[in-house]
């Protein structure tokens, strides 16, 4: 087939244009997002924010009020009950974090099963991107424009924030604020994301670009330009796959993301995990020696009772 | 707040009465801590001795049950805001795998007085240039941070006090990880801000340094054990007190292993 008609057969489409649309904006948002929830080790928390929204979204089409802002109301909440239940007792981050956002799923979908008729449950946890309206596409790209123009030009604090938050506090800067502006901002960004692919997979777009990239990259602003170039790579892949195999539109987005991480953990760089075993067997490595070429080793503790984890201990500071 | 005038300018640190509690922990017992201006102080003790908690209260980190902090005659909040203190973490304390380079690191030091959107003009770059210089880091401005070696990596947090022009550094475990030959580069780098009229106010359980670069040393175990010339306040009885009885030395009364310390 020539190229360009099979480029261009599945835009004679309306909804697929839309569809495109919708995907790619979405994407966009939540890559450039991503790149700092990784680096703050908060994926779980995007995971729990995505999926704390369901109460949300059933309540608002039952209110016949727009769904965005009853999923806004609720990611901000399910972000508050979190902070707040961690700060009130011993209990650590991913414990509250996994108690309160099955919690809102399981409310969510107990709202939805009350009520049958009215919700389509596998539209909302699985996306119907095929079915967004131009009023939706309209919703899509303003909620996405404004979180992405907030994260620019907030970025370099948020990427200090991420760095070195006892240092963002020393020289005045307010790490509480920006804290809970990416807290909202990542509830915003699951909104804009929902459309697309639906709850359930929208922590993967959260999660998956920010990896991909971090893996490539060595400085943050290269990081971002990686992480939205592939995102909408494999957004578009995703789009014409599913058109062209016939397969679901978010699960196929969601694929292609995984294939490109897959592909740059295999052969990215030069601590990509097929190089390393290349390596590997070229260089006869003598035996007894660590062999860990990765680069990250980390700098020889002084105090010898305290050679915890740090990447985990991060989002406890928070 | 108020220097009477006349007088010799406000210390940079003015800790009175500190007393810091974790739940049952006490971890700061009536702590007072006085520091002038163009000095380098070194915070001595062991791990859990109190020392973490007094600079977590100099930086406005926490509130204390009791007493008062004040840096440079002013709140600390005041003092932050001013961008008058810098900190430089423990190396544990860092992600080396974050993807920022060595001159990224050393403009976070501007931030505070920078626009919104942080963007560096050029009197800021050349700020930062200089600072690396300062360090000796200047050809690896562009190496992601995790690429340097443990003295390096240190010096990079150093470049970015200087870049940030902060006129009171708290120095975290500064040793800790770093070979001889970087540990002395870094104590030439220290006194040399010293004498610029910066105070700097060093962590640390490693004695071995600290004759080289205090010029006074403070002993700590949830109280202010001593004070003073480093050679007075490191004596075998001292050292005893807050480390536990040394072998070969019996001093009496220390209960090291007790959470609330000397008696």
């Amino acid at each position: 087939m020539d190229l360009l008609a099979f480029l261009l057969e599945p835009l004679q489409y309306g909804f697929l244009t839309r569809a495109l649309a919708v995907t790619v904006a979405a994407a966009v948002v939540a890559a450039v997002l991503s790149c700092w929830l990784i680096l703050m080790g908060w994926s779980l928390m995007g995971d729990a924010v995505s999926h704390a929204v369901l109460p949300g979204v059933a309540l608002a089409y039952i209110l016949g009020i727009p769904f965005a802002i009853g999923a806004f109301a609720f990611g901000i909440g399910a972000v508050a009950l979190i902070g707040l239940v961690r700060s009130t007792t011993k209990l650590k981050a991913d414990t509250v974090i996994g108690v309160v956002f099955t919690g809102l799923f399981a409310a969510g979908l107990a709202i939805v099963s009350a009520t049958p008729s009215q919700i389509d449950l596998m539209h909302i946890l699985f996306g119907n991107v095929l079915g967004v309206s131009a009023g939706d596409v309209w919703q899509v790209l303003i909620l996405g424009a404004l979180t992405l123009a907030i994260l620019l030009v907030k970025r370099r604090d948020l990427t200090l924030l991420a760095f070195d938050r006892t240092h963002a506090h020393v020289i005045g800067l307010n790490t509480r604020f920006l804290s809970a502006l990416l807290l909202g901002l990542l509830a915003l960004t699951v909104v804009v994301g929902l459309q697309a692919v639906g709850i359930i997979l929208v922590v993967a777009m959260l999660i998956t670009p920010g990896a991909t990239a971090f893996l490539l990259a060595r400085s943050f602003d290269r990081m971002l330009v990686i992480a939205v170039v592939l995102t909408v790579a494999a957004s578009v892949a995703g789009i014409y796959a599913s058109y062209y195999l016939d397969i679901s539109t978010g699960a196929a987005v969601v694929l292609c993301q995984a294939l490109v991480f897959a592909v740059v953990y295999l052969v990215g760089r030069p601590d990509g995990v097929l190089w390393q075993a290349r390596r590997r067997r070229t260089k006869a490595v003598p035996s007894g020696t660590q062999g860990a070429p990765s680069g990250t080793q980390g700098a020889p503790s002084g105090t010898p009772g305290a050679p915890s984890g740090t990447p985990g201990a991060r989002l406890r500071d928070a | 707040m108020t220097t009477p005038p006349g007088t010799a300018p406000a210390p940079v640190v003015d800790v009175r009465h500190l007393t810091v509690r974790y739940g049952d922990v006490l971890a700061l017992d009536d702590v007072g801590l006085h520091l002038a201006p163009g000095r380098i102080c070194g915070l001595i003790g062991v791990n859990g001795s109190g020392k973490s908690t007094l600079f977590t209260s100099l930086m406005g980190l926490l509130t204390p049950q009791a007493g008062s902090v004040e840096l440079f005659g002013t709140s600390v909040a005041r003092a932050r805001k001013d961008g008058l203190v810098a900190y430089m973490p423990q190396a544990e304390g860092v992600d080396w795998t974050f993807p920022v380079s060595v001159s990224d690191v050393v403009g976070m030091g501007l931030y505070g007085r920078l626009g919104t959107a942080r963007r560096l003009r050029a009197a800021d770059r050349a700020a930062v240039d200089d600072a690396l210089e300062r360090v000796g880091l200047s050809s690896l401005r562009r190496r992601q941070i995790g690429q340097l070696s443990g003295g390096q990596r240190k010096r990079v947090f150093i470049a970015r006090s200087i870049a940030q022009d902060a006129r009171l550094l708290l120095l975290d475990e500064p040793f800790a990880g770093v070979d001889r030959s970087s540990e002395h580069t870094m104590t030439a780098l220290l006194k040399a801000l010293r004498d610029e009229g910066r105070s700097v106010l060093v962590s640390t359980h490693d004695l071995a340094g600290v004759p080289d670069l205090c010029d006074e040393a403070v002993l700590l175990h949830q109280r202010v054990l001593a004070h003073g010339d480093p050679s007075e306040v490191l004596t075998h009885a001292n050292l005893a007190l807050a480390f536990g009885p040394l072998p070969a030395d019996l001093s009496p009364g220390a209960a090291p292993s007790s959470p609330n310390g000397a008696p």
